[in-house]
């Protein structure tokens, strides 16, 4: 254990992101020295500008694809990568800026830029693993710092990281809280949403805005049918589903055709 | 029997904690009545109820000063014995193999205040699972004998309840240190208190009490009564497990399966779902391990996945069913009684209100 050789490589990347996932890491105060001493981190642009060449035993990817040219870059960061690591909602699902998946992305461009010719990008936004093989993919709006660290951890371990993609409502319960739902009649995520921020939103007695995205059986036709009893409307009910993790194929069925 | 002025109710809790107790009972937070560490009576829920109907839980006030007016809600106490998240031991690797050391906190001497009847057997149910098993919980054993019980029969239902056909309450009757009954009168509100352990005597006789007279034994009699007459939902338990074991196809648990959420609320807030998990927590050097417990539930994937399979349970259906057969039909085989005690909690905190006493007349309409 402790005559090492080399130490392992880690590689962070970024795509179209906000970088939060990165920041995320980057305050992982406590953990970061000890990460460290055991990990060569070769390229990480946030923290360093000291980059050293691939192959690299850990790669990090945050952001979704939206452009030809991300589109060939992630190609040859996986070809780089022995284990590659999907980080945050726009890796996992294409992010906040998927909404674009769902209109024409001329009519943006049209609007939002004085010169809409040097735009190039693609019509949607997606998700690391619609476009190259992904070995983990760690959720949330931003990830967990708790949780980012576990997935390195275990993978130097060499064995399975603790992430449960149970509900929220597994850890809610756990933590004590009262169910936002149904003691305030509150809409909240929680039930079809994937476990990991610590239940941020139902302990300040708001609902959960899925930042975590689809948990392992979201059954979110029923949870349609129970906010539709407390009153929500069928516009009101897409429109939730609808957020961060919009183009996680589970939520998305939920507001594309709301059918009932 | 002795009677209790209730503004002396606060010198049970000033005795308790004199012997070294720490004061757990009912509390609001959050919109709900929760259980949580007190320090005197005006620390409960003075003057509040609950509303409850399937997936709906509301605080309301009450027209009168009652400490224990409302029914059970979202906590149960099995969160003190199982904690819901739990270090049991810690590893370190050592120049040659490694050394552990047991992490578990001692446990401390709890007063429970406000057990309720169904709560009684529900901690029972436990018991027999972790301690009168092959295999004791030492854990919850050591908690468990820390406890001081003072149980309360209810003088308020909720909708929800149906411990009257699990014959589970509204009366206290198993294992209690007291019992106080709430008696509010025109002029007179008091408990009426029974001693169910030698300590829960010695405990009494340090109070001011009176003797009960026959008027205020017979108050407090009436005040069950009352409660029970109150309690409308019913499940008709005869032959139960038979019905449910001939119905494993019935097309009652596909219209379930549409409805649940497979979200583990109901899991989570049962009083004898006794489910955990473990995991291994490492450090990155992996010279520094721990090894946590955490509640489980039947309906996670995780719960049922067996290596080289995946979940066995991977339909919804299949993890509804499995909990309800469980809890209704299979724990009579594997431990002797219904997993079931009628607390309607299941019923209260599943966000679309599935109804446990429901999707039994369901199947029981149309059997197979
Ligand atoms: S507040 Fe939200 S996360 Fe918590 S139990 Fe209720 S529905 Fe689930
Ligand atoms: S199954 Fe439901 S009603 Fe029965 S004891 Fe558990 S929570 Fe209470
Ligand atoms: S029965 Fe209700 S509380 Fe239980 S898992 Fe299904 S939806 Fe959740």
């Amino acid at each position: 254990m402790n005559q090492k050789t080399a130490k392992p490589t880690l590689a962070v990347f970024k795509f179209a992101s906000c970088d939060g996932c990165q920041l995320t890491l980057l305050n992982c105060e406590d953990a970061l020295l000890p990460l460290a001493d055991e990990i060569e981190i070769a390229h990480f642009l946030e923290a360093s500008s000291a980059v050293l060449p691939g192959p690299y035993d850990v790669t990090l990817v945050e952001g979704s694809i939206t452009t030809p040219h991300d589109a060939q870059r992630i190609q040859e960061i996986r070809k780089q990568s022995k284990k590659l690591i999907s980080i945050g909602a726009c890796a996992t699902a294409g992010g906040i800026q998927a909404l674009r998946n769902f209109k024409n992305v001329d009519d943006f461009i049209s609007v939002v830029y004085a010169q809409p010719g040097y735009i190039d990008t693609l019509a949607t936004a997606t998700a690391i693993s619609e476009h190259v093989r992904v070995d983990f993919e760690l959720r949330g709006c931003p990830i967990d710092q708790k949780q980012v660290i576990e997935v390195l951890t275990a993978l130097l371990q060499g064995r399975r990281p603790d992430i449960p993609s149970h509900s929220l409502c597994v850890d809610c319960k756990q933590r004590g809280l009262v169910c936002v739902t149904v003691a305030q009649g509150t809409a909240c995520l929680g039930p079809v949403t994937h476990a990991g921020c610590g239940v941020l939103c139902p302990a300040c007695e708001r609902g959960c805005y899925g930042c975590f995205g689809p948990m392992e059986t979201p059954n979110t036709r029923a949870l349609r049918t129970t906010w539709a009893r407390r009153g929500m409307t069928d516009a009101e009910i897409s429109q939730a589903f609808k957020g961060i993790n919009a183009n996680a194929p589970a939520f998305r069925k939920e507001h594309d055709a709301p059918k009932r | 029997m002795h009677t209790i002025a209730s503004n002396k109710l606060a010198q049970l809790f000033i005795l308790l904690k004199k012997q070294g107790y720490a004061v757990i009972a009912p509390a609001l937070r959050d919109a709900a009545i929760i259980y949580d560490e007190v320090e005197t009576p005006s620390d409960l829920p003075v003057g509040w109820t609950d509303a409850q109907s399937p997936g709906s839980y509301r605080l309301k006030k009450r027209e009168d000063d009652a400490y224990f007016g409302y029914a059970v809600g979202p906590h149960s106490w099995k969160k003190v014995v199982l904690p819901p998240r739990m270090k049991l031991w810690a590893a370190r690797r050592e120049e040659k193999g490694f050394t552990i050391s047991d992490t578990t906190e001692a446990p401390r001497k709890l007063a429970l205040i406000g057990v309720r009847a169904c709560e009684l057997y529900a901690m029972a149910i436990q018991d027999t699972v972790f301690i009168k098993g092959d295999y004791v919980d030492p854990f919850y054993k050591a908690q468990r004998e820390k406890l001081f019980i003072v149980a309360v029969n209810c003088a308020q239902a909720a909708e929800t309840c149906f411990c009257v056909s699990m014959k589970t309450g509204p009366k206290a009757e198993t294992a209690y240190d007291l019992a106080l009954t709430e008696v509010i009168e025109n002029k007179r509100h008091y408990f009426v208190a029974e001693a169910g352990s030698r300590r829960g005597a010695a405990v009494l006789a340090a109070l001011s009490t009176a003797i009960a007279r026959p008027a205020e034994k017979t108050a407090a009699r009436q005040v069950i009564r009352k409660t029970a007459a109150s309690i409308k939902r019913t499940l008709d338990t005869d032959g139960l497990k038979t019905l449910l074991y001939e119905n494993l196809a019935h097309p009652r648990w596909n219209d379930v399966a549409e409805r649940c959420l497979t979200c583990g609320n109901c899991t989570m807030v049962c009083p004898t779902c006794f489910c955990t998990t473990v995991e291994e927590i490492t450090d990155l050097t992996g010279d520094h391990s721990e090894h946590w417990r955490r509640w489980d539930s039947c309906f996670t994937m995780d719960f049922s996945f067996i290596h080289g399979e995946g979940s066995v349970r991977s339909s919804n259906k299949s993890r509804y069913r499995q909990w309800m057969t469980h809890k209704l039909a299979s724990w009579h085989d594997q431990f002797g009684s219904s997993g079931c005690v009628g607390c309607g909690r299941c019923i209260t905190w599943c966000p679309p209100g599935i109804d446990i006493t429901e999707e039994v007349k369901a199947i029981r309409k149309n059997p197979a």
